[in-house]
Order: C-alpha cells, then sequence, then structure tokens
C-alpha cells in the first residue's frame, strides 16, 4: 500500500470505530486525541482492526507511533509495503 | 472434540458484551448458557399474552446519540460497533426519592435535583455542588484511585452536614447499584451518581428484549456460537491452567481461556482444583418484585413518575432482613408507561405498576411449597401497602399480578443468594487463582445493564484480546 493508500485504510477504521466523527477536517499533524474524542479502547481498536484487516502486528511499545494520522502513516509504511489494496 | 479460543459461561449482558468482542476480533467463541433463554440478571419473560422484564426498571447512563462521546453508553456502542438507533432509549418523564415530609424530584437535568435541594434543604446545596465536583471520573474507575473504597458516607458528611439529604441520595444509588449493606464505596458511588443523577434513566420500548435481540444478533452475525440449555457443571484445570469445561449433560470443549460471569464464589465452585469455596464472600443483597398490571394508564389516576425511592422514617436501611421474608420499609415504584415514547411508537398495551423491596433469600428458600405460594401473595399485599403511602392508591384499578421472590432469581441465574448486584468485594482486575480463567459481570465491577456490558467489553479487552 503507498501511504495515501494508508491514509484512506486509517480513516476507514476511524469511521468504522467511530462513525459519529466528522473526519473530513482531520488534520495530519494534529494528534487524534485532540480532534477526535478517542481514549485508550478506542487507541486498542485501531491496533486490532489493523491486525484483524491486514494481519499487521504492533507491539505495544509502539502504540506512541499512532498518536496522529502522519505518524501513522510513516509507521505504517514499512510494515503495509508488501499489502496490497484490495 | 471442539476447541475454543475462549468459552464464556452466561448468556447475560456482560457474557454476549465479551462476546461480540471476540467474535469481532476472529476468535473461535462460545458462550454457554444454563437457562433456556438469555439475559441472566436482566432477562425478560411471558405470561398470560404480556411481556414482562425480570431487572430492567430504567436503563441508567443516558445519554443520546453527539451529546456526550465519552459516557459509557456512547463507549458501548462503539466498541460494539452497534449504531445509536440500536439502543434508542425514551428519556425518563421525571423520578421522586420519597422519604416522610420531603420529597425530591429529579430528571435528566442535574439542574432539576439543584434546585430541588435548594429549596428543601437550602443550607446544603454549596455542599452538595461541591460534592458534584468531588466525584471520581469514569477514567478513574479501575479500582486504582485512592477514595474509591472509601465510605461513601464519610466522603458525602464532608461536604454535606444534614443527614436527611445524605440519605435520599444515597436510597436511589444504593437500589441501583450497591451490593455492599448500609454504606458503599465511594468509587461505586460515583459511578452510580453519574449514571443516575448526572446521565439519567431512559427505557428502550420494547423493554430488555430489545437490547438482549441486537446483542445476541450481532454475535451470532460475527460467528460466535451461543448454546442454552448447557450449563457448566466442571471447568477442567490440568497442572495449573484451564483446559475447558465438561457440560452438565457431559459435552466436553476444550478452550484457551475461560470468561465467567456466574460469578466468583459460583466459577471457584466449577474448578476441578478447588475442593472447598467461601461463600461468606457471596452477595446477600436480594429483591422481591411485586408487579401489577392495571386497567388503566397510572397518569390517569394522577401517577406520571417513572421512578419513585421511598423511604419511610429519616434513616435508610440498605440491609439483607434477617428476621423476616422481606422489609418493605424501604423500595422502589416503577411505571415503565412513564417514559416519553416517541408518537410511532405509542403507548405500551397495559399501565403497569412494578414495586420492588428488600428480601431474604435463605427464607424463601426454607419455605415449603404451599407456603411459598401463600407468602408470595401475601408479601405482594404488604409491599402495595407499603407503596401507596408515597403514592395513589392503584389497587381498585389492578387486573393482573405476578411476583417474583429471590428464589426465582436464584431458581434462573443459579447466583448464590439470588444476589442481584454480586459481592460486595469486587474482583475489579477480573483475575482468578488460575491463569486463564477470567470473571466478569456483576462480582467483578459494574452492575445494571451498562455497567453489565461494559464490564463484559473490558475484561474480553483486557485479558482475551490483548494476550
Amino acid at each position: 500500500m503507498t501511504p495515501a493508500e494508508i491514509r484512506v485504510e486509517i480513516l476507514d477504521i476511524l469511521d468504522d470505530i467511530s462513525p459519529d466523527e466528522d473526519l473530513d477536517n482531520l488534520k495530519d499533524d494534529v494528534a487524534f486525541r485532540e480532534q477526535l474524542e478517542l481514549d485508550s479502547m478506542d487507541f486498542l481498536d485501531i491496533v486490532m482492526e489493523l491486525r484483524k484487516r491486514h494481519r499487521v502486528q504492533i507491539p505495544e511499545e509502539d502504540y506512541g507511533h499512532l498518536a496522529s494520522m502522519a505518524s501513522t502513516v510513516s509507521y505504517l509504511e514499512p510494515k503495509m509495503v508488501d499489502i496490497v489494496k484490495s | 472434540m471442539s476447541k475454543y479460543d475462549t468459552i464464556i459461561i452466561g448468556a447475560g449482558m456482560s457474557g454476549l458484551a465479551a462476546g461480540i468482542r471476540l467474535a469481532h476480533f476472529d476468535q473461535r467463541v462460545c458462550i454457554l448458557e444454563k437457562h433456556y433463554t438469555i439475559g441472566g440478571l436482566n432477562s425478560f419473560y411471558r405470561m398470560g399474552g404480556r411481556d414482562y422484564d425480570v431487572g430492567l426498571h430504567a436503563m441508567t447512563n443516558y445519554a443520546v446519540k453527539g451529546s456526550d462521546k465519552r459516557g459509557p453508553l456512547a463507549k458501548l456502542i462503539r466498541q460494539l460497533r452497534f449504531r445509536w438507533e440500536d439502543f434508542k432509549l425514551a428519556e425518563q418523564v421525571g423520578s421522586s426519592i420519597r422519604f416522610p415530609d420531603v420529597s425530591l424530584d429529579f430528571n435528566n437535568d442535574i439542574a432539576m435535583l439543584e434546585a430541588e435541594i435548594a429549596r428543601d434543604f437550602p443550607s446544603q446545596i454549596d455542599g452538595f455542588q461541591s460534592l458534584c465536583g468531588a466525584l471520581l471520573d469514569y477514567s478513574d474507575m479501575d479500582g486504582g484511585a485512592p477514595d474509591f473504597m472509601r465510605s461513601a458516607r464519610e466522603v458525602m458528611a464532608r461536604h454535606i452536614s444534614e443527614p436527611l439529604l445524605i440519605e435520599m441520595l444515597l436510597c436511589p444509588l444504593m437500589w441501583y447499584g450497591n451490593a455492599r449493606e448500609n454504606d458503599m464505596d465511594y468509587g461505586q458511588f460515583c459511578i452510580m451518581f453519574r449514571a443516575c443523577y448526572l446521565e439519567g434513566f431512559g427505557r428502550p420500548y420494547k423493554g430488555v428484549r430489545m437490547i438482549l435481540k441486537n446483542l445476541v444478533r450481532k454475535f451470532r452475525g460475527l460467528g460466535g456460537e451461543l448454546k442454552l440449555r448447557s450449563g457448566v457443571s466442571r471447568i477442567e484445570v490440568d497442572n495449573g491452567k484451564a483446559v475447558g469445561v465438561v457440560l452438565d449433560d457431559g459435552t466436553e470443549l476444550q478452550a484457551d481461556r475461560i470468561l465467567s460471569s456466574a460469578g466468583s464464589v459460583e466459577t471457584m465452585r466449577m474448578c476441578d482444583d478447588v475442593t472447598e469455596v467461601d461463600v461468606a464472600k457471596a452477595g446477600q443483597l436480594s429483591f422481591i418484585e411485586s408487579i401489577s398490571i392495571l386497567d388503566r394508564m397510572p397518569q390517569d389516576f394522577g401517577f406520571d413518575r417513572t421512578i419513585v425511592f421511598y423511604n419511610d422514617s429519616e434513616n435508610f436501611h440498605w440491609e439483607r432482613p434477617d428476621t423476616q421474608l422481606c422489609d418493605s420499609r424501604t423500595g422502589v415504584i416503577c411505571s415503565p408507561n412513564n417514559y416519553l415514547y416517541d408518537a410511532d411508537e405509542g403507548e405500551l398495551p397495559d399501565g403497569v405498576i412494578r414495586i420492588t423491596t428488600l428480601a431474604n433469600h435463605d427464607r424463601w428458600c426454607e419455605l415449603p411449597d404451599e407456603k411459598y405460594a401463600a407468602q408470595k401473595m401475601q408479601q405482594y399485599d404488604e409491599a402495595v401497602e407499603s407503596s401507596v403511602r408515597f403514592m395513589p392508591d392503584f389497587r381498585r384499578y389492578v387486573v393482573d399480578t405476578d411476583v417474583f421472590t429471590p428464589k426465582t432469581i436464584r431458581r434462573f441465574t443459579w447466583h448464590d443468594n439470588g444476589a442481584v448486584y454480586g459481592a460486595p468485594d469486587k474482583q475489579l482486575d477480573g483475575t482468578t487463582h488460575l491463569p486463564n480463567v477470567f470473571l466478569c459481570g456483576t462480582d467483578q465491577g459494574f452492575v445494571g445493564i451498562v455497567g453489565a456490558i461494559v464490564s463484559g467489553i473490558s475484561m474480553a479487552n483486557r485479558h482475551c484480546l490483548q494476550a
């Protein structure tokens, strides 16, 4: 997947977890926590959805990389480069 | 032999919610339920052509879409991938706390309770507001907060100097979720204060069925297995780990881990490696419910309250009656008619008054059959007689009645003592003496419908998904 495709996938996961959030104006460089009302349970769900959908494993010590859209995409890029977008 | 990632014991709110989480994330999961139907402590039944709820008087933690995204209802809707429409709740008309000579009304806007306190206890309103400001947050509810295990009465007394107001505020909170006699853990107090006074009451038009139906449909849609009439007789333990269960009919099922909503003592009793359980740890508080079907709506004879929490003296006695079958000095009067249902839903088919009073499980179970039936009628009469001191007398409108007792609750839930809110000492981290057996439901933590669902979700996340 390209970074742009990963971004779309993360948006899809966020929409799945929290369908009432307005994701159209999401700023990539600002922390999710500051823009969306996500708690620790929701962050766990981002990790779990990535594992379920793409078999991407994210160790607990790396959860900090999922702070914003920009950091999430750059963290996932090497892990998802070989995944073909379905 | 069937092999599962997780076996869940009990198809109540917590077990079904945990099952949805695990099935959503592709686990092979099976829920085993001893009863022939789902729901556990929050079940339902049909009798004489009418639908009855067992637990639900009101769902606490009322919220609407877009209001509080961090509240428990919003959290469970997100975690279980429901839509707000799936949990559509009608708001309460209004409820009351009625003691001799004083009545405080409240609804889903805390401003009303504040105004009532300012009117009847003018010297206490500042204290009430400082108490509200000192409540623990939901994020402090894992039991780690230093004040969590303090006495709620003690913390309240720091803010409120009028003992009667303390009793009145505690009455609904203990009735709707306190397993401990006479006092309440401050953490549990904060949970219930938010759930009842800050968020408030709502009810789905079709009652608890609607919630259970949604949970089961979601669980099955994700590939989860639900086996009814499948009581667990033993949890098989090998080398200090659970390896599976044996059902009452002898069927063996294997699993990597077990999540049990059967209760702490009840689960221990199933474990092969446990020879004796400390039954004194089980909860003691159980109820009798006296249900009246009326020939008219409660509003027709001037009763518009959703819930009335009454107590007939200045002291609120929250304890198991030791010397008698029931104690109707305090009780809860509920009318499911008094909710603001949508126009397209209309009115419920019958006028209903439900009265809940405290009862002693052991005394009910000791009664021989013929006495048991007679006592149900007598205790119904006493509960109604007690309640009509706090509401208009409705006895001439009654067309049908039903009563369930602690014995009934025990028979269909298998919880020791018919304890509705579980053990007073909760196992908040959900662990047991075995590394792969965990607890959810009333003995783990939160109670009530929303609380039980949150319990199932959080224990599934913590012990079954992250492992």
